[in-house]
C-alpha cells in the first residue's frame, strides 16, 4: 500500500495506464483503438471505485459503446486497417511532448492546488443517480437544453450531409444524356 | 397454518437461505465474499443450463413448424443432444486462420461471454435473488450490453475475411441503431418508477387491483414500450427475423465464420445468454420481474415465476424464427429511425401524460388513443413510400 491507494485502485490505474501506453505505441491502428478502449474502461472503473455510479457507467456506455465504435468505423472506412503501418516517431515529436508536457502540468498544478480542499470536506455527499437528475432538471436545464439542441443539429446535419442527392444527380444524368 | 406459510417462505427464499448456510462455514470475515462466489456460481451454471435445453428445444420446435423430427438420436427424444454437441466442440480442432490477428481472434469470444455474463450481475430472478443491487442497475445493463458490439467487431475484423468483416459491420451498425429504440423504451418503466434499480422497478409492479397484477405491460405506455422493446431486443440480439449479421444464405455465418470449436460454441453460448438476459429484462420491466400472474397464485415461490416467464418467452423467440422471414438491410434501417424512434419518444411523452393525468378513465383513454393514432399513422402514411413492402425484380417479372 503506497500513501494509503487500495490495491484496487492501484490494479485499474496500471490497467489505464497501460492501455494509454499501448494506444500510444502499437504499430497497428485498430490495436491502438482496442487499447484506447482499455483505457476508457479503467478510467470507468476508476470512477466506480470512488463511487460515482452514474459517471462511470456513463463512461462505458458513452466512450465503449459510442467513441470506441466510431473510431474502429473511421478506421476501416478510412483506409485499409488490414496493413500495419509503421511510421516510427513522427516528426513533430517534439511540439508534441511540450504540449503533452505542458497539458500534464497544468493538471498536475490544479490537482495539487485541489487537494486541501477536498480533505476539508471530509464526508463526501452520497450522489444518488436522483440527485444527479433533479441537478440536471432544476439549476443545470438551460445548459441540458442547449446541449440537446446542438446534439439535434448535429443529427440533422449528419442526415442531410448522408442523404442521396437525387434531384442533382438526375439532372446530370440528363444533362449527360442531352450531350 | 402459520407452518404451512413459513414452508412456503422457506421454498421461496431456499436458494438465500442455502447461500447464508453454506457461508455460515467460514470465518466471518470471509463470508461476504464467499456470498458472492456462491451467487455468482449459481448464475454460471443456472443460465449456461438454460442454453443447454433451449437449443435442443429450439432445435425440436423449429423441426416441428418446418415439418420434420429434429434432433432424436441422442438419448430418448433427442434430449442428450446438447451433452454431445459440448463434447463434440471441446473435442474438435481449434482451427485459427494463419493471416487472422491470434490475440483479437482468441480476446473476443471471451470479451463477449464476460460481458454477457455481466448483465446478470443486476438480474433479479426472485425476491431477495440479485447478485448486486446498484442504483444505477438498468444503467449498468446497457452499459455492459453496449460493450459486446466491440467484441463482435473484433470477431469479424481479425478473421481477416470478407464475410467476417462484412457481418461484424452489419452486426454493429445493427446494435447501434437499435440501442436507441432499446434504451428509450425502457425509460418509461424508469419514468413511472422513478428509480433506475431493478429491484425497485419490480416492486413497483409488485400490487395487485383484485385478481390481476399492476405489471407495467398492462397500461398503454407500457404495453406500447413492451412491444418496442421486445423488437429492439431481438435485433440486438441478432434474432431472428434481424439475423442479418448471420445470414447463413449470404455471410457463411457472419462474424464467427473463422471461428471454430469451443471458440465458436462460445459465440453461441454468448447469443443465446445474451437473449435470456435481455429477456429477463423484458420480464423485470413490463412482466413484473418475479411476481405472480394472480394474487391467489402468490404463495408459489418468486423465483419460479422469473423462470416460467423467461422460458416462456425463449418459446415466443423460437416461434418468431420458426415464422417470419429475414428483413432486408434497407427495411431494417428504416424501421428503426422512421418507426421504432418515432414511437418510442412519443410514448415518453404519453407515459408523462399519464403520470400527471391522475387516476381514471381519461388518461386511459387519452394514452390508448394517441398510441393508437400515432401507430396507424406512422404503419399507413408515413411509411407509404418507405419500400417497406416486397420488392419486384425486372428480371423475375
Amino acid at each position: 500500500m503506497i500513501h494509503g491507494l487500495s490495491v484496487a485502485f492501484l490494479l485499474t490505474s496500471a490497467l489505464t495506464v497501460a492501455g494509454a501506453l499501448a494506444a500510444a505505441l502499437l504499430k497497428n491502428l485498430v490495436h491502438c483503438a482496442l487499447s484506447l478502449t482499455v483505457t476508457f474502461a479503467g478510467l470507468a472503473l476508476l470512477y466506480l471505485q470512488l463511487d460515482a455510479q452514474f459517471a462511470g457507467l456513463s463512461q462505458i456506455l458513452v466512450y465503449i459503446g459510442a467513441v470506441a465504435i466510431l473510431v474502429v468505423f473511421a478506421i476501416l472506412l478510412t483506409r485499409g486497417a488490414g496493413i500495419p503501418e509503421y511510421r516510427g516517431f513522427s516528426s513533430s515529436w517534439l511540439a508534441g511532448l511540450a504540449i503533452a508536457a505542458a497539458v500534464f502540468a497544468l493538471l498536475a498544478w490544479a490537482v495539487t492546488k485541489s487537494l486541501p480542499a477536498a480533505a476539508a470536506s471530509a464526508a463526501a455527499p452520497a450522489v444518488t443517480v436522483q440527485s444527479i437528475g433533479v441537478a440536471l432538471m432544476s439549476s443545470y436545464v438551460l445548459p441540458l437544453e442547449i446541449v440537446a439542441v446542438v446534439l439535434t443539429v448535429a443529427l440533422i446535419g449528419a442526415v442531410i450531409v448522408a442523404m442521396p442527392e437525387a434531384r442533382v444527380a438526375k439532372s446530370e444524368t440528363e444533362q449527360g444524356g442531352a450531350k | 397454518m402459520s407452518q404451512q406459510a413459513s414452508f412456503w417462505n422457506n421454498l421461496d427464499q431456499i436458494f438465500v437461505l442455502l447461500q447464508h448456510w453454506i457461508a455460515g462455514y467460514f470465518p466471518l470475515w470471509l463470508q461476504p465474499a464467499v456470498e458472492t462466489i456462491l451467487a455468482v456460481v449459481g448464475i454460471v451454471v443456472t443460465f449456461p443450463g438454460i442454453f443447454a435445453l433451449t437449443t435442443v428445444l429450439e432445435r425440436k420446435g423449429l423441426g416441428r413448424m418446418q415439418n420434420r423430427l429434429g434432433p432424436n438420436r441422442v438419448g430418448p427424444l433427442g434430449i442428450l443432444q446438447p451433452v454431445a454437441d459440448g463434447i463434440k466442440s471441446l473435442t474438435k480442432e481449434d482451427i485459427v486462420p494463419l493471416s487472422a490477428d491470434a490475440v483479437v481472434h482468441f480476446l473476443a469470444p471471451v470479451v463477449l461471454v464476460v460481458a454477457i455474463f455481466l448483465g446478470y450481475a443486476v438480474l433479479p430472478v426472485g425476491r431477495n435473488m440479485v447478485l448486486m443491487n446498484m442504483d444505477a442497475g438498468l444503467l449498468f445493463f446497457f452499459a455492459i450490453g453496449a460493450s459486446t458490439e466491440l467484441s463482435i467487431f473484433m470477431a469479424g475484423w481479425s478473421s481477416r475475411n470478407k464475410y467476417s468483416l462484412l457481418g461484424a459491420m452489419r452486426a454493429v451498425a445493427q446494435m447501434i441503431s437499435y440501442e436507441v429504440p432499446l434504451l428509450l423504451s425502457s425509460v418509461v418503466a424508469v419514468m413511472i418508477t422513478g428509480s433506475l434499480s431493478t429491484v425497485r422497478i419490480v416492486e413497483a409492479q409488485s400490487g395487485f387491483t383484485g385478481w390481476f397484477p399492476h405489471w407495467y405491460v398492462f397500461t398503454p405506455w407500457g404495453f406500447a414500450g413492451f412491444v418496442l422493446f421486445v423488437i429492439a431486443a431481438l435485433a440486438e440480439t441478432n434474432r431472428s427475423p434481424f439475423d442479418l449479421p448471420e445470414g447463413e444464405s449470404e455471410l457463411v455465418a457472419g462474424y464467427f465464420t473463422e471461428y471454430s470449436g469451443f471458440k465458436f460454441a462460445l459465440f453461441f453460448l454468448g447469443e443465446y445468454l445474451g437473449m435470456f438476459s435481455i429477456a429477463g429484462f423484458a420480464i423485470t420491466l413490463f412482466l413484473g420481474g418475479w411476481g405472480a400472474p394472480f394474487s391467489f397464485l402468490g404463495f408459489v415461490p418468486s423465483w419460479t415465476w422469473f423462470f416460467l416467464k423467461l422460458l416462456a418467452a425463449t418459446a415466443f423467440f423460437i416461434w418468431l424464427r420458426g415464422t417470419l422471414p429475414r428483413l432486408r438491410q434497407d427495411q431494417l434501417m428504416n424501421f428503426a429511425w422512421k418507426f421504432m424512434l418515432p414511437m418510442t419518444l412519443l410514448n415518453l411523452l404519453v407515459a408523462g401524460a399519464w403520470r400527471f393525468l391522475g387516476d381514471g378513465w381519461p388518461r386511459w383513454a387519452i394514452c390508448s388513443v394517441v398510441l393508437l393514432l400515432a401507430y396507424v399513422l406512422l404503419g399507413r402514411v408515413l411509411m407509404r413510400h418507405q419500400n417497406l413492402g416486397a420488392r419486384s425484380y425486372r428480371y423475375a417479372e
